[in-house]
């Protein structure tokens, strides 16, 4: 909690004249990650799913949410980093973009920040396992560096195979 | 005031569009030698809402459209014209450029005006043509009038009394009214100068509107035409409170006004509906006596659009005074339409002469003040045999928002899974000492069960809905074609989702069309073939299992295999002699196949089969071809019921669980040793009732982890689907239950072999199983070897 107290102060008396934005950070085995919090529906842990057929590795299956029937992606299997099990400390963050609802398994949930615009860097050709097309920029608060990516736009791409490739344009 | 009419179109609209609907279908289903007078009353009410609402907005192309509609329409409805196929045809071309007036006004859409111009003459040459030739025909002879006249015998008794009070009191404002057209005194409240010229204008789409200021500063307007009272109440009241207003049919005198201050439900769309089984009010009267039934008609109408508390105030004085003043205008009429109206009032002649001997032979004893009391009695009593009407006219049917019906469809949906699990849990305890938990769970699945089903039947529409636009068209294209066609329905009352209803118009508009224009043969080429020259084209819908089938069938030429395999061939098709019946006739299907020799403007381009096969698929459908060339073709679609609900087979794949629609599966069978035969590269055959079938195992295709790998230690599921058969090899049947099916392409993608997905009774997610796609990806693994 420390942490977003600090950055919160921060940001309050930088006065910066960048509109600040609010960050969910998850952990995939060493590197850690944020997304915009705006895009994060719940987090919750990790049921059963059902299975489908003839779909990457990395889609785990269905589960039921509430009545609707959301895909869940291993981040972890997607990018080929940390262990994969599933226990009861296994996280789901549930992305709901622009009216798809799409679960994420990490490895876990760490903070929410609030981070400005004056708090990114660049991103280096090679920094992350995931594509830097889909990275936003990189953060470092406490010395810690957090890769800020662009969730949507990962989701929804070709290679993640979440949506018919007609509905992408 | 004034009032943004644009927020009642939408209403008037779809009103009209409702309205014309049913009047085709009427026209259709006339009988022409002896037309039902409900049916033409119908329609010509029909044609009178529209013409009301459309001049109430101000449409006055279709006012004057169906303005000449109704005058024919009305010669013919009281028997003064014969019916003919010709004025049938007149009709249904006024219907047409109605609607596409209509269309015009709604979404902008192009409007033919030498159509609407052609109609027109036509519909008036018919009118006037018809009204001379028919002219002679003694009206007292006929039979309707006098039977509409009995349905209201006590109406017209104490009329009669009026009849007497007024014929001396009234001499001289009868012949006000002579000549066909009504004038009205419209006493305004107080208005602005703007609405008084608005209202005027409006007013002016119904007839001649002169004004006069009143002492008191109001505006009395003296409209003449031959409208109702409910037009003008309906024009005015985007004006004014038509509370405020105070309409005098001039000629009806004070006691008309008298009349008018009954209590009285104002339902004003109903009392119009009302007023046309009595009498019209524009109809002419030439004598006192004539005079009689008309404000008998008249008087409950006026009563109730007229409101009653204002009205007492109002008519008390202002009756006198209207009647007063209506002298001075009525004075310099000259009837227009005296010489083919006249003959109408014979219509209306016996009854009220009936009327008039019993009511003088019952009330010979009454006294004049009797008389008066009694008509102020009888609009009472009509009023509430009106205010019933209006009742059950209010309950039978409510628009509501398909969001709405969706949301709730939804609600009951989940509350079907919740209970289900509920079901699940409860089974698992123990009945001796849950009894009365499991008695009650018992109960509320049935209650479930029960709201599920009239949930669902919200969204069914009889297929009627679709099928009536049929015979109009095919009557048309028949025509056109030149082309004896005998079109017959059935099944019309079958119910369908609406969502289906409403999808599968275009593919079946097509099929249709395609059977009269390729399918059924000229009447010469039939005669040459056999048959009689007249072609039989049947349109049918059945609920068979958990789908609904609807075919067209004809009695056609048929499809010629022979052509369909050379012409695919030309095409570059690949096609083979070996090809099953079906799948020849399925070549159709294909894009850009046509094997019309000559394109028509009505068919023949190759579009539209793979459209119509398309639309099929994509609402969870199939479609299949039967034919026998020189007897005819037979396409059959198959839908489900609901887009909602499946009938479906719970089947265990290892660890997880499928379901298989249930009206695709044929049987289930655990097959022996002796029944599966390999065939080289073609994988496992099983022998079923002399049958080889291919099997595809389940497992294999959704590469699924089970200890079951032979299909003698699993279950062999008989699944069919557009005409191909199958064995689908899983490791069990679960069991059967109704499943909600949920689209996973909500917030995934389409996934081959996967129609949809259920969430099972304990929260679990199933894949339905797409059972066409199986098979076909069956197939092609096994030509692959995949299997071997």
């Amino acid at each position: 909690m420390s942490t977003v107290t600090e950055t919160n102060l921060e940001t309050n008396g930088a006065e910066g004249s960048a509109p600040s934005q609010e960050y969910l950070t998850f952990v995939l085995a060493d590197e850690s990650y944020g997304i915009d919090i705006l895009k994060v529906q719940e987090i919750r842990g990790y049921d059963p799913v059902t299975k489908i057929a003839n779909t990457p590795e990395f889609i785990k299956g269905v589960v039921n949410l509430r009545g609707l029937i959301v895909p869940i992606v291993d981040l972890r299997i997607k990018f080929g980093l940390g262990k994969v099990v599933y226990d009861e400390f296994t996280v789901v963050i549930i992305l709901n973009l622009n009216g798809r609802v799409v679960g994420i398994v990490v490895d876990g949930v760490s903070d929410v920040m609030n981070l400005k615009g004056t708090d990114l860097r660049s991103v280096p050709d090679i920094v992350a396992s995931i594509d830097t097309k889909y990275i936003t920029g990189l953060a470092t608060v406490d010395e810690k560096m957090f890769i800020l990516v662009d969730i949507e736009q990962l989701m929804t791409s070709n290679e993640m195979a979440l949506i018919d490739s007609a509905v992408v344009q | 005031m004034t009032v943004d009419m644009s927020q009642f179109y939408e209403v008037f609209f779809d009103e009209s569009e409702e309205l014309l609907a049913e009047a085709e279908r009427l026209l259709l289903g006339l009988n022409i030698e002896d037309p039902d007078n409900e049916d033409l009353n119908a329609i010509f009410r029909a044609a009178h809402s529209i013409k009301g609402g459309a001049a109430t907005f101000g449409f006055s192309d279709m006012a004057e459209v169906t303005h000449v509609l109704e005058n024919l329409l009305d010669k013919i409805r009281k028997h003064e014209m014969a019916l003919t196929a010709e004025h049938v045809d007149a009709f249904l071309a006024a219907k047409d450029v109605l609607e596409m007036e209509l269309d015009g006004h709604r979404n902008g859409a192009e409007v033919n005006q030498d159509q609407v111009a052609d109609v027109q003459m036509m519909l008036k040459s018919l009118s006037e043509a018809g009204g001379v030739a028919v002219k002679p025909a003694p009206t007292l002879d006929n039979p309707v009038p006098a039977a509409e006249a009995k349905q209201e015998p006590a109406a017209e008794a104490p009329s009669a009394e009026e009849k007497e009070v007024k014929s001396e009191t009234d001499a001289s404002t009868s012949n006000t009214t002579e000549g066909g057209v009504a004038v009205f005194n419209i006493v305004l409240p107080e208005v602005t100068d703007k609405d008084l010229s608005n209202l005027q204008d409006e007013l002016g789409l119904l007839g001649e509107v002169t004004s006069k200021k009143q002492d008191n500063g109001r505006y009395v307007l003296t409209l003449t035409g031959d409208s109702s009272e409910d037009d003008i109440v309906s024009i005015c009241s985007f004006i004014l409170d038509p509370n405020d207003l105070v309409i005098t049919k001039a000629g009806a005198t004070a006691q008309a006004a008298e009349k008018q201050a009954e209590p009285a439900n104002e339902k004003a769309e109903i009392e119009e509906d009302e007023g046309f089984g009595l009498f019209t009010d524009d109809e002419p009267e030439t004598k006192a006596v004539k005079e009689t039934p008309k404000v008998d008609a008249k008087a409950p109408q006026e009563k109730v659009k007229v409101e009653e508390e204002v009205g007492y105030g109002l008519f008390a004085e202002e009756g006198k005074e209207n009647v007063e003043e209506g002298y001075g205008f009525f004075a310099p009429f000259k009837p227009h339409k005296d010489a083919e109206k006249a003959d109408l009032i014979g219509d209306d002649t016996p009854v009220s002469d009936e009327a008039a001997a019993s009511a003088q032979e019952a009330s010979a004893d009454n006294a004049a003040s009797e008389a008066k009391a009694t008509p102020a009695a009888k609009p009472a009593a009509s009023a509430n045999k009106k205010v019933d009407k209006a009742v059950s006219a209010e309950t039978t049917s409510i628009r509501v928002g398909v969001e709405k019906v969706d949301q709730l469809i939804n609600l009951v949906g989940e509350l079907v899974i919740t209970q289900a699990m509920i079901d699940q849990r409860v089974s698992e305890m123990d009945p001796v000492q849950n009894e009365a938990l499991i008695n009650s769970v018992t109960q509320l699945t049935r209650n479930t069960r029960d709201l599920q089903e009239s949930v669902m039947s919200i969204r069914m529409m009889p297929m009627d809905f679709v099928f009536s636009r049929f015979p109009r068209m095919v009557r048309d294209l028949a025509n056109k074609l030149g082309k004896k066609v005998d079109f017959v329905t059935e099944g019309a009352t079958t119910e369908l989702d609406k969502g289906l209803i409403e999808r599968i118009v275009d593919p079946l508009t097509h099929l249709v069309r395609n059977s009269v224009d390729h399918g059924i043969e000229k009447p010469e080429n039939r005669k040459a073939a056999g048959k009689g020259d007249t072609g039989k084209l049947t349109l049918s819908a059945a609920h068979k299992g958990g789908s609904i089938v609807i075919e067209v069938t004809d009695d056609g030429a048929g499809l010629n295999r022979d052509k369909l395999l050379a012409k695919a061939k030309s095409n570059g098709l690949e096609v083979s002699e070996s090809m099953t019946d079906t799948e020849v006739f399925g070549l159709i299907f294909a894009p850009g196949f046509s094997t019309a020799e000559q394109v028509t403007d009505v068919s023949g381009r190759g579009v539209g089969m793979d459209v119509v096969k398309r639309n099929i698929a994509s609402m969870g459908g199939s479609i299949e071809i039967r034919s026998a060339l020189g007897y005819g073709t037979t396409i059959s679609i198959a839908l489900p019921l609901t887009l909602a609900i499946l009938d479906g087979m719970s089947v265990s794949l290892g660890e997880s669980l499928y379901v298989l629609p249930l009206n695709l599966i044929v049987e289930t069978m655990q097959p022996k040793m002796e029944d599966i035969k390999t065939v080289t590269n073609e994988g496992l055959m099983v022998h079923v009732r002399g049958e080889y079938l291919p099997i595809i195992p389940l497992y294999a295709l959704f590469n699924q982890e089970t200890e079951i790998t032979h299909p003698t230690e699993g279950v062999l599921v008989i699944i069919e689907a557009e005409g191909k058969k199958a064995a689908l090899f899983v490791d069990a049947l679960v069991g059967q239950q109704q499943v909600v099916i949920k689209s996973l392409e909500t917030n995934f993608k389409k996934i081959q072999g996967i129609s949809g997905a259920t969430i099972m009774g304990d929260g679990s997610v199933a894949l339905i199983i797409d059972v066409p796609s199986v098979i076909k990806m069956g197939q092609s693994n096994i030509k692959e070897g995949a299997y071997a």
